[in-house]
């Protein structure tokens, strides 16, 4: 991979006042003070990250300067005045752009109808159209202006956040996780750009969990824990290890991999599974074969686009096929079973989207629990919720894996990303499935969590649970699987064990490229033109 | 300058706050029109608004008119939870008017004591009956439910006209549009001796009850209402949107039969060509002004028949027209939904210039 030069931080000049001063920002909601006592200094042409478990406050800091959420006490200066930002458009019209971490997009609109919404005016949407074409290609982040943005995928709705920020000329970008769903090439090019960018005194604040990103890109970086500043580090001087200590406050566990136990039944099977997508500029998928076994985790890499979704959807049952043979859970031909007679086969699923799909905002966790847990916990008698069972699950997943929030009462919105990610994973590994298929596990969880819960994940798998993992992250899926395939342009490669293949090569398959990839070999790579 | 300002989170206070100011807001309105029209708004309001609770026959006349629309928004508000949007209650109510005199009529003079219970079930397996077209056309083809429930609310009143015009017409009736009035073992008994306040309403109250157990409480309700919030999430968990389309219009039409049931068999005693007057429509709004939950229905239900009730009492006194029920009921609307507004925004006031 190509490394990036070495960082130079800008040279502070005496006359000009910092971009972004905070002093003392508070916020205070019912349950939880989010922020306390925040003081922050941001310079022209800074790339300074934010570093900080799951609900630390990261996003609620970066809500405040952006005009979301309202300060409980603090001052902000902008280029040294004093401001009050009163809403985003006021942000915007400051010269602040925001990339959210849960998205901020209109389902039902196209991507160019999404970008106009935040431009001043009225753009006339053919020459706009022409404008995101260009500026995603010069950045590397491929987007078609016609899509609507249900059709999309994560990692596609992150590019357009990003590209719809970028069209703004920002003088301060706030990117909130912005690479947790990106492939590793796009994050590199994303990273060009945001150097460049910064070159020409556009200050940045960044928000990751994936350390190695943040030594490569940031010049500084402030260390959020429970809501006030810990620490502040130069991250080209620190290690992952000593920064990951710095923000949970003591040493990252290792996780624990043993080799899988042989000739486990299988739970999973896809039998030349083929399957149209309604969506004209969705991806087909083409005769899958696949078998996980119990015992054993598989994972499925891939650029975001080439049939993920689609296939997913398909497992779960959310899209129904009109055959029953192609998909086999746990022996049962289930391909046309709905995704609640999937769970009672021992099915458990975690999607990639979790405000919205995986969890219903408004509804408290112990409503959420019962959204996938109501029968495997015998929450429901007669018909009658038990509410006392919904409330003690919840209970349990918060407590085994470490959810920080208000209790079972907390609406799933009121939680920070990581903490969600973190509830639902523990309300489907809880359930004790047979098989787990989970897409993205540790999207947005702090170093501590994503450990844990690949600890889980594998636990449960020495418990005898078939796993499929599908993930963008290359380490990820090397960290955690016993077997990997890659799926690209919707069509599956064959299936090798971790230890017989690299990174290298799953990287070269993920251009469609495997032995034996017959006319796949003569496709376009899916990063440069994913929807040709 | 005054601004709108989205607020960080929705307000709870607003959502039950709301409904209270926009009933105010109405009240104010109201005595401007009375005042407009020329009439003292003091005795306007007297008459409008406090004649209908002067005493216990007035009162009873009261919860008789809230009746049929406490059953009628108790099943709409099933559906609306769920995003099924069943505008056709008052067809509903027809065809379980229908459906009941049916039974009432094959049983003539009958004495049996099977007769109500029999036009019980009838009621609302009529009103269901009608509202499974939309759910079919909705299922089947995915044909708009608001479109279809309302169009066959005109085809149920064409077709309740047709029958008392033509086969069900009282042949000693001196050819009014009515059938045959019911025989007593056909009509519902009253809950208060000396008033026209019938079974009926004890049926409206159990059905809030049932219908805040089955919302709150059943495992069904819950998937509505998650149906309601967050489409994909219903998907995911594997809730049937199907089922749900199908319940929630059943259920609905189902309620809003019965409520048909209880007209012809209490106080009209009768079917007639003007059955419904109205009713599913003006449950639309008592659901919302509700909240749609069975508490919240319960009072706006009084307060819309208090304005049913009101009007025709300014139509006795102050020589009103009787739409001026309607002035009101639409009043009450436009109010809740401008000030439902401000459950998700807030009103700041702005320098010029910043
Ligand atoms: N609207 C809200 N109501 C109540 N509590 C909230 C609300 N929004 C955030 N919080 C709480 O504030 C704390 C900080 O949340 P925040 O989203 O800023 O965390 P974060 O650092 O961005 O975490 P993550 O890495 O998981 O995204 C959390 O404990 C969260 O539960
Ligand atoms: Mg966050």
């Amino acid at each position: 991979m190509p490394i990036l030069p070495p960082l130079t931080p800008p040279q502070p000049s005496a006359a000009a006042p910092a971009r972004l001063v905070l002093q003392g920002i508070g916020k205070v909601y019912p349950t939880v003070v989010a922020n306390d006592d925040i003081g922050l200094t941001v310079r022209a042409g800074e790339i300074r990250a934010i570093l900080g478990e799951n609900g630390a406050g990261k996003s609620t800091l970066m809500k405040i300067i952006y005009g979301v959420t309202r300060p409980s006490s603090g001052r902000m200066f902008w280029e040294g005045e004093e401001v009050q930002v009163e809403s985003p458009a006021h942000a915007r019209s400051l010269g602040i752009g925001m990339v959210f971490q849960h998205f901020s997009l209109f389902e039902t609109l196209t991507v160019v109808e999404n970008v106009a919404l935040a431009l001043p005016g009225k753009p006339a949407l053919d020459a706009l159209a022409q404008r995101i074409v260009e500026v995603s290609a010069r950045y590397g982040l491929p987007v078609d202006p016609r899509r609507h943005i249900h059709a999309l995928s994560v990692g596609e709705r992150q590019r357009v956040e990003i590209v719809r920020c970028l069209l703004q000329d920002p003088r301060l970008l706030i990117m909130d996780e912005p690479t947790s769903v990106l492939t590793p090439q796009a994050v590199r090019k994303l990273f060009e750009t945001l150097r460049r960018l910064a070159d020409e005194g556009c200050s940045i604040l960044y928000i990751s969990h994936k350390l190695d990103e943040i030594r490569e890109l940031c010049h500084t970086a402030t260390v959020l824990r429970g809501g006030r500043v810990t620490g502040e580090c130069i991250p080209a001087q620190e290690t992952p290890a000593s920064m990951a200590r710095l923000m949970i406050g003591k040493e990252l566990p290792r996780c624990e991999h043993d080799a899988p136990q042989a000739g486990g039944e299988v739970r999973l099977r896809l039998a030349g599974l083929s399957h149209a997508s309604d969506d004209p500029f969705g991806t087909d998928l083409r005769d899958l074969h696949l078998d996980v076994h119990a015992g054993e985790i598989v994972g499925i890499a891939g650029v975001s686009g080439n049939g993920q979704q689609e296939l997913l959807r398909v497992i779960s049952g959310e899209e129904p096929l009109a055959e029953r043979f192609p998909v086999q859970i746990c022996g049962v031909e289930a391909g046309r079973l709905s995704p609640g007679r999937r769970r009672r086969l021992g099915m458990a699923f975690v999607p990639e989207e979790r405000l919205g799909r995986g969890a219903v905002p408004t509804m408290s966790l112990a409503d959420n629990a019962l959204l996938t847990a109501a029968h495997s916990q015998g929450m429901v008698t007669a018909g009658f919720l038990r509410f006392e069972r919904a409330r003690a699950f919840a209970r349990r997943c918060i407590d085994d894996f470490n959810v920080k929030c208000g209790g079972p009462a907390a609406a799933a919105k009121s939680l920070s990303g990581g903490n969600l990610q973190k509830f639902i994973v523990g309300r489907e590994i809880l359930q004790a499935p047979r098989l787990l298929v989970c897409a993205q596990p540790t999207w947005g969880v702090d170093v501590g969590a994503a450990a844990f819960i690949r600890q889980q994940i594998i636990d449960l798998r020495n418990r005898g649970c078939a796993v499929l993992v599908i993930s963008e992250e290359l380490d990820e899926l090397f960290e955690i699987c016993d077997r990997i395939a890659v799926i690209a342009k919707g069509r599956l490669s064959p299936v090798r064990a971790a230890g017989d293949t690299s990174i290298e090569d799953i990287g070269v398959w993920m251009s469609g490229l495997w032995p034996g990839a017959g006319d796949t070999a003569d496709a376009p790579l899916a990063m440069e033109t994913p929807h040709a | 300058m005054l601004e709108l300002e989205a607020r960080a989170e929705p307000s709870r206070l607003m959502s039950w706050a709301s409904p209270l100011l926009a009933v105010a807001l109405m009240l104010a309105g109201g005595l401007a029109v009375f005042a407009a029209l020329g009439k003292d708004p003091v005795e306007g309001f007297r008459v409008f608004f406090l004649n209908p609770v002067k005493d216990l026959y007035a009162l009873s006349e009261l919860l008789l008119k809230a009746t049929p629309l406490m059953l009628c928004a108790i099943g709409l508000a099933i559906g609306f939870r769920a995003n099924v949007w069943n505008i056709g209650a008052e067809g509903q109510f027809m065809l379980g008017a229908v459906a009941a005199t049916g039974v009432a009529l094959y049983f003539g003079d009958s004495e049996s004591a099977l007769v109500l219970p029999a036009m019980v079930l009838a009621g609302a397996a009529g009103g269901a009956a009608w509202a499974a077209i939309p759910a079919l056309l909705r299922t089947r083809f995915n044909a708009n439910e608001i479109l279809v429930s309302l169009m066959l609310v005109y085809v149920a009143q064409l077709f309740v006209s047709w029958l008392v015009f033509g086969p069900w017409k009282d042949p000693d009736g001196f050819n009014f549009p009515q059938t045959r009035m019911f025989a007593e073992a056909a009509t519902l008994p009253m809950v208060i001796e000396g008033t026209r306040l019938h079974f009926g309403f004890a049926i409206a109250l159990a059905a809030l009850v049932a219908g805040y157990a089955f919302m709150n409480r059943s495992h069904a309700g819950f998937r509505m209402r998650v149906a309601g919030e967050a489409v994909d999430a219903a998907r995911y968990a594997g809730f049937s949107a199907t089922r749900m389309i199908w319940v929630g219009l059943l259920l609905g039409g189902a309620a809003a039969g019965l409520a048909g049931m209880g007209e012809v068999a209490g106080p009209m005693g009768q079917l007639t060509d003007k059955v419904a007057s109205g009713y599913g429509f003006a449950a639309i709004i008592v659901a919302f002004v509700g909240r749609l939950n069975a508490f919240g229905i319960l009072l706006a239900s009084l307060l819309m028949a208090l304005l049913y009730i009101g009007g025709e009492q300014a139509q006795q006194y102050l020589n009103l027209p009787n739409s001026i029920s309607m002035v009101f009921q639409g009043m009450l609307l436009f109010f809740l939904l401008g000030a439902d507004v401000f459950i998700h925004y807030r009103l700041r006031l702005r320098r010029r210039g910043a």
